[in-house]
């Protein structure tokens, strides 16, 4: 058998139907697998969050209990950071890579499939979770014990799926640093690979470097739950704030891993409208590795308030501020890439625009919370709420629409309607601004994070925050409705796409045909 | 279906990694019903091992009819030595959250139980040290005696050393094509490491019922049975792929030129032997 | 109908500018503070905002002003310029040096924050779920502050007062201008001790003393919130601190240690059924009915029902054990810890009579005394598992 699967020109007698998507070892099967996975993700983990800001549209209790508020805050989180961005960005990977790099496939493409098909495993289990006995688990996406011990037999189970998640990152993240340190298309130099191609490399770095830790750090939750070891216990000379430390360690670098991606995505688009080269090649590549370096040494600034000693507080809180340097290189590498260019606003120029603009607001909130003092003000409330959704929201999020409306041509083979994509791109914009803008004031003025009522005061920002939640929300559907038109036909893509495009991808036809690059071309 | 003879391969499509992904569900599912004592977890845990077994010999038997048939040329045999690197990297990153937390204990928290209010307020009289079962665990009597480094560990140390030394003998075998010296490197290894687990076997039934050593005992206990269980567990993953190295060998697998395999787990082995010295030097001699 | 949702939320907007045009301004902003601490702290926020402000302004300004005039549309032809190390150098360095330009004051500020000696006053601030336990050390006092909002307003048959969830039914009293020390820990899960106006935010780490300080400069009564998920009723654990004058403070603490003399000879009384009963209601609706539910009933799968629970039902000297020292690993703490032993026998009893529990006997404060035996468990220690 391993003959003919030698011989197998896989074009002929392939399984078709479900088969075809569940034994699939195509990079493009495989990635559209990723993005429908993220997308039907988002559907679920954002509704989540809608009951969420149905339960806040007014003070006492309405919707739900706080135990069950406690489990969609929890889900929501998990879900959009590893069920939703990530997986994302592995589609788009898979579909990418090989065609930016001139490689025929990915590096392994059965542990590609499997590298997918555990997440509908670890997605399932989730939900799963939701309906055993005492619901969801509810001690917040970050997990800390001893909340965290104190739960039933759904915290195993998130504990189980996010070992399922890893295993899946780790698969990934392998194959894409495989394929790109060794199956380039002769001629493309490091220093000459898309930008894309460099972020998601330091990316999948940082994925094999801090998931591992992530797995150590909820194993010991589970021998501290069921295995009578005293890891975060101080009965046992344990401390829960190592939790804390070892979770942030991964969790500080998995934000970048949500962003770096977005970053490659925007300096691919900004140059394709502004019909003008990146400004600063090389020091967006270098710019983007000290970011990555950087990400080890600032997990600290999660926990100014546990009370460590003041030289540790200083230390994450020099550290930190310093990331603002490269990316701010970046930032104003993209403004210099737009200046004196010519630009026109198809829409997934308008979400680069609307990310380096929103992301920064984002970036400066994060700066805030750099600053120690300040942060003890602003630790665990709407602030950091605030500060986080505008950098995953308007920022990873909005990069990934950026993404999906710029090389949709390129997956269908047909134009998605171009005035349907601006109604979701202003739609979203001004009701992403409306949601989560309020939530700043609401920070400041006291407002915690994860709870399912609030004080009188902070009634009117909340009323707000959750219509613009809704209207987020519906504009969503006119994606979705974009997304189904531009498969089902449409106007006939050509293979440039975009005037000012450049790059391997855009020299096969649109759609990309099942095997691009059989025979490697020559960059030159 | 690489089309032209000597590209690099891709396989056609395979229904192992769904066969996969069944096998976590089950364990996953099976394994959260049996720690909470769920009728017919363990059985459930049990199946998905099985069917994981099931995929773990039909995936790396194709891949190894793969191999032997040729398809893989140069550029995949490259493909795959990268893969192993990173994959040990991710492998050291999840040691080092242990490592991280046998520091972390032994440096700041159990001193910080110990001194100023923390101890004045909350653990009266407690005096801390390495290693320590904690001031609740020693209010409450529990009391252990710390491995000691000379006895088994250092064995278990020689042990080691020296099946790294006979695997890359055997790999010198295999470069000049001395079948005689691979396989019997590889025996001499796999016998290494049985002899390992075996030791380690017997050690923790010392700690467990000699020292009063158990995994409940306090940050010591649980540092000390994590740490040397996973590396264990990595010993015993290692022979396992040693074993079948030499399986293949015997079977005249493998070129003095194209053996990734044999590399691989070599490679694999001294990461584990490292490993093993940094467990011996910081958690059964220092102390 | 996205077009309603639009104008629906425009003119609620409208009406929200007005509306805090009316109210005090905090709402946009830090709260007012009421230490030196806490204006520092206030000074630096603003600070900070007014420089990213500034470079929000000009980088923006920059690229919108280009986003205006060189598009195609208005027939601008693209210049092909890219790669210059001085430019990249520049923008490398300037944010640097204005970095450095943040870093100098917050430096001072982190180091005065941490600075906990000599204090006048020093209070352990013990989180529990869902309630915070204060004791002055060497004054004898110590009692425990619950949320004092009526359910009945959290579910909506009630009009919300103005302090609603902000309102305890014993706040923390301290003296104006005394530089007061808490050391902060819990007894079960982590919790966070939160006054916004004096800036001092301490997670409670079960099993460690974390020490914070604060010195208000006017007196009244400044309320926070527990800030760290503790579990279902994080929202209801708030934080209330009255800053009082020196005497009024004293004379507080006076009949405080009378109270707590009181509470002894209490301890040593033989009560009668109905006495602790109705006795026991009280300190189950109080610290029980959270979990346990008034009707005894639980939450299926995460509280245990009461109601014909084995334990309430079986032998006296367990159930009050299960309520001394708790369930190790479960949300049950030890209430050894926070309840006078006449509130145990109390509560016990009553939970032994109450609902369909008709065990009829009764426990005395003597009997909760000796079951404590000489070495209770230390309040800070979480139950081991
Ligand atoms: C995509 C994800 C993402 C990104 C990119 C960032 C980026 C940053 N984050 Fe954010 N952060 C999160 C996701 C992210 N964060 C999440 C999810 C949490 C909450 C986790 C939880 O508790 O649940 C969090 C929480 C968080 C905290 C903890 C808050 C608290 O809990 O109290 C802090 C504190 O320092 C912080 C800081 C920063 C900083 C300094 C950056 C910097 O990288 C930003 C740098 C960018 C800029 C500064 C703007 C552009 C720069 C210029 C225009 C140059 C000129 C600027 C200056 C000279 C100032 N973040
Ligand atoms: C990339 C990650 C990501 C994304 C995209 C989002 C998206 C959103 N988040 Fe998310 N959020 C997190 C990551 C993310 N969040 C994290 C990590 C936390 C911390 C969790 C924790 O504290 O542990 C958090 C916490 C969090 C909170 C705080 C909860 C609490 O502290 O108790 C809130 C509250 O408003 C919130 C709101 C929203 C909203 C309204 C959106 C919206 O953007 C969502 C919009 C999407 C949809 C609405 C779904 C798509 C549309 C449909 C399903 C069609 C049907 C729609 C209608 C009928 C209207 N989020
Ligand atoms: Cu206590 Cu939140
Ligand atoms: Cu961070």
């Amino acid at each position: 058998m391993a003959h003919d699967a030698a011989h197998d020109h896989g074009h002929e007698h392939h399984p078709s139907g479900l088969m075809r998507w569940v034994t699939t070892t195509n990079h493009k099967d495989i990635g559209s697998l990723y993005l429908w996975f993220a997308g039907i993700m988002f559907l679920v983990a954002g509704s989540m969050a809608l009951i969420i800001r149905a339960e806040l549209f007014q003070p006492g209790l309405q919707v739900v209990n706080p135990d069950f508020f406690n489990q969609m805050t929890t889900l929501h989180g998990l879900i959009m950071v590893f069920g939703v961005i990530m997986p994302a960005w592995a589609g788009f990977a898979n579909w990418q890579i090989p065609l930016m790099i001139g490689a025929p496939d990915m590096a392994f493409p059965r542990m590609n499939n499997w590298g997918f098909w555990v997440l509908p495993v670890a997605g399932s289990l989730l939900i799963i979770s939701l309906f055993l006995p005492g619901g969801a688990a509810a001690g917040g996406w970050t997990m800390y014990p001893p909340l965290f011990i104190q739960g039933g037999m759904s915290y195993d189970v998130t504990i189980f799926a996010v070992h399922i998640l890893g295993a899946s990152s780790i698969m990934g993240s392998i194959n894409i640093i495989t394929t790109i340190l060794n199956m380039r298309a002769p001629g493309m130099t490091m220093m000459k690979m898309p930008l894309f191609v460099w972020t998601w490399l330091i990316t999948a770095y940082l994925l094999i470097a801090t998931v591992p830790v992530l797995a150590g750090a909820v194993t010991m939750l589970l021998t501290d739950r069921h295995f009578g070891t005293h890891f975060f216990n101080a009965a046992g000379g344990g401390d829960p704030v190592l939790f804390q430390h070892i979770f942030w360690f991964f969790g500080h670098p998995e934000v970048y891993i949500l962003i770096l991606p977005a970053f490659g995505v925007i300096s691919q688009v900004i140059p394709t409208f502004a019909r003008k080269p990146l400004f600063g090649y090389a020091s967006m590549v270098y710019a983007t590795a000290s970011i990555a370096i950087l990400s080890f040494i600032v997990w600290g600034h999660h926990m100014f308030t546990v009370g460590m000693p003041a030289t540790a507080q200083l230390f994450f809180m020099y550290s930190t501020m310093l990331i603002a340097v490269p990316t701010g290189v970046k930032v104003f590498n993209w403004v210099a890439t737009m200046w004196k260019g010519s630009m026109s606003f198809e829409t997934p120029m308008l979400f680069a625009v609307a990310f380096v603009c929103l992301f920064t607001i984002g970036g400066f909130s994060g700066l805030v919370c750099a600053i120690t003092p300040v942060d003890i003000q602003l630790q665990d409330t709407y602030y950091v709420v605030a500060h986080f959704h505008y950098v995953l929201v308007s920022g990873a999020l909005f990069a990934i629409f950026a993404g999906v409306y710029y090389w949709l041509p390129k997956w269908t083979g047909h134009m998605y309607d171009e005035r349907l994509g601006k109604w979701h791109f202003w739609m979203s914009t001004i009701g992403m601004n409306i949601t989560f803008f309020p939530m700043h004031f609401l920070g400041l003025a006291g407002m915690p994070r994860r709870t399912a009522d609030y004080a009188l005061q902070f009634a009117d920002f909340n009323r707000i925050a959750s219509i613009g939640a809704f209207m987020f929300g519906l504009s969503q559907l006119i994606f979705l409705a974009v997304l189904i038109k531009a498969i089902k036909g449409g106007q006939k893509a050509t293979d440039r796409v975009w005037e000012g495009a450049h790059g391997l991808e855009w020299t096969v036809p649109s759609p990309a045909p099942y095997h691009t690059f059989e025979t490697a071309p020559l960059v030159k | 279906m690489s089309s032209h003879p000597g590209g690099y391969y891709l396989p056609a499509p395979s229904h192992w990694p769904i066969v996969g992904s069944v096998a976590l569900l089950l364990m996953a599912l099976g394994g959260a019903f049996y720690i909470n004592h769920v009728a017919g977890g363990g059985w459930m845990l049990l199946a998905g091992l099985a069917v994981l077994t099931v995929m773990l010999f039909g995936w790396f038997g194709t891949v190894i009819r793969e191999s032997e048939s040729g398809v893989h040329n140069k550029q995949v045999d490259l493909s795959f030595r990268w893969s192993m690197s990173w994959f040990i990297f991710s492998e050291v990153m999840f040691f080092a959250a242990f490592f991280g937390a046998l520091f972390y204990t032994r440096v700041l928290s159990v001193p910080w139980l110990s001194e100023g209010d923390t101890m004045k307020q909350l653990w009266e009289g407690y005096k801390g040290g390495w290693p320590s079962a904690g001031p609740g665990l020693e209010s409450e009597g529990l009391k252990f005696t710390p491995m000691e480094a000379w006895g088994i560990p250092a064995i278990n140390t020689l042990l080691l050393l020296s099946s790294g030394v006979t695997v890359t003998w055997a790999h010198w075998g295999l470069k000049k094509n001395n079948r005689a010296q691979l396989i019997w490197g590889l025996v001499a290894t796999v016998a290494l490491g049985l002899g390992f687990l075996f030791l380690q076997a017997h050690e923790y039934h010392e700690a467990y019922n000699r020292l009063g050593l158990t995994l409940g005992a306090g940050v010591y206990g649980a540092t000390f049975f994590m740490l040397t269980g996973f590396h264990g567990f990595h010993v015993t993953v290692g022979t396992l792929m040693l074993m079948v190295v030499l399986f293949r060998s015997m079977k005249g697998h493998f070129t003095p030129e194209h053996h990734f395999a044999f590399e691989g787990v070599s490679w694999y082995w001294h990461f584990v032997d490292v490993v093993w010295l940094g467990l011996f030097i910081f958690v059964y001699w220092l102390i | 109908m996205n077009r309603r949702v639009i104008t629906q939320a425009l003119l609620s907007l409208g009406g929200l500018l007005m509306s805090t045009a009316a109210r005090a301004s905090y709402e946009l902003n830090l709260r007012a503070p009421q230490s030196q601490l806490a204006r520092d702290v206030y000074n630096l926020h603003t600070l900070i905002m007014l420089v990213c402000l500034g470079i929000f302004i000009v980088v923006f300004g920059a690229m919108f002003y280009s986003i205006y005039k060189h598009r195609k549309s208005v027939g601008h032809a693209a210049e092909h310029f890219h790669e210059n190390t001085t430019v990249e150098i520049i923008w490398t360095v300037i944010p640097f040096i204005i970095l450095i330009g943040m870093a100098l004051p917050a430096t001072k500020t982190i180091l005065a924050m941490k600075d906990t000696s000599n204090p006048d006053l020093t209070i352990k601030v013990t989180g529990y779920q869902w309630k915070w336990g204060y004791e002055y050390l060497g004054e004898g006092v110590s009692f425990l502050s619950t949320l004092s909002t009526p359910r009945a307003q959290i579910e909506n048959q009630q009009p919300k007062d103005e302090h609603y969830l902000l309102e305890v039914d014993q706040p923390l009293v301290v003296p104006v201008g005394k530089k007061v020390r808490v050391l902060v820990t819990a007894a079960d899960v982590i919790h966070s001790w939160w006054i916004p106006e004096l800036s001092l935010k301490q997670d409670a780490i079960p099993g460690f003393i974390r020490d914070a300080w604060f010195k208000s400069e006017t007196t009244g009564t400044f309320r926070g919130q527990c800030v760290e998920l503790c579990g279902k009723e994080h929202a209801f654990m708030p934080v209330v601190v009255k800053v009082v004058t020196e005497d009024e403070f004293r004379t507080w603490l006076a009949s405080k240690k009378q109270g707590a003399t009181a509470a002894a000879a209490e301890n040593g009384k033989t009560f009668t059924l109905a006495e602790l009963k109705a006795k026991g209601e009280q300190v189950y609706n109080g610290h029980c009915a959270a979990c346990h539910q008034a009707n005894g009933m639980g939450i299926p799968g995460t509280f245990k029902a009461l109601n014909g629970s084995p334990t309430v039902n079986g032998p006296i000297e367990d159930h009050l054990k299960t309520v001394l020292n708790g369930r190790p690993g479960t949300a049950m703490v030890a209430f050894g810890t926070q309840l006078s032993d006449a509130d145990i026998a109390a509560v016990v009893t009553y939970e032994r009579n109450a609902w369909d529990n008709k065990k009829g006997d009764m426990a005395q404060p003597a009997q909760v005394a000796a079951l404590k035996g000489g070495g209770s468990k230390e309040a800070g220690a979480p139950a081991a598992p």
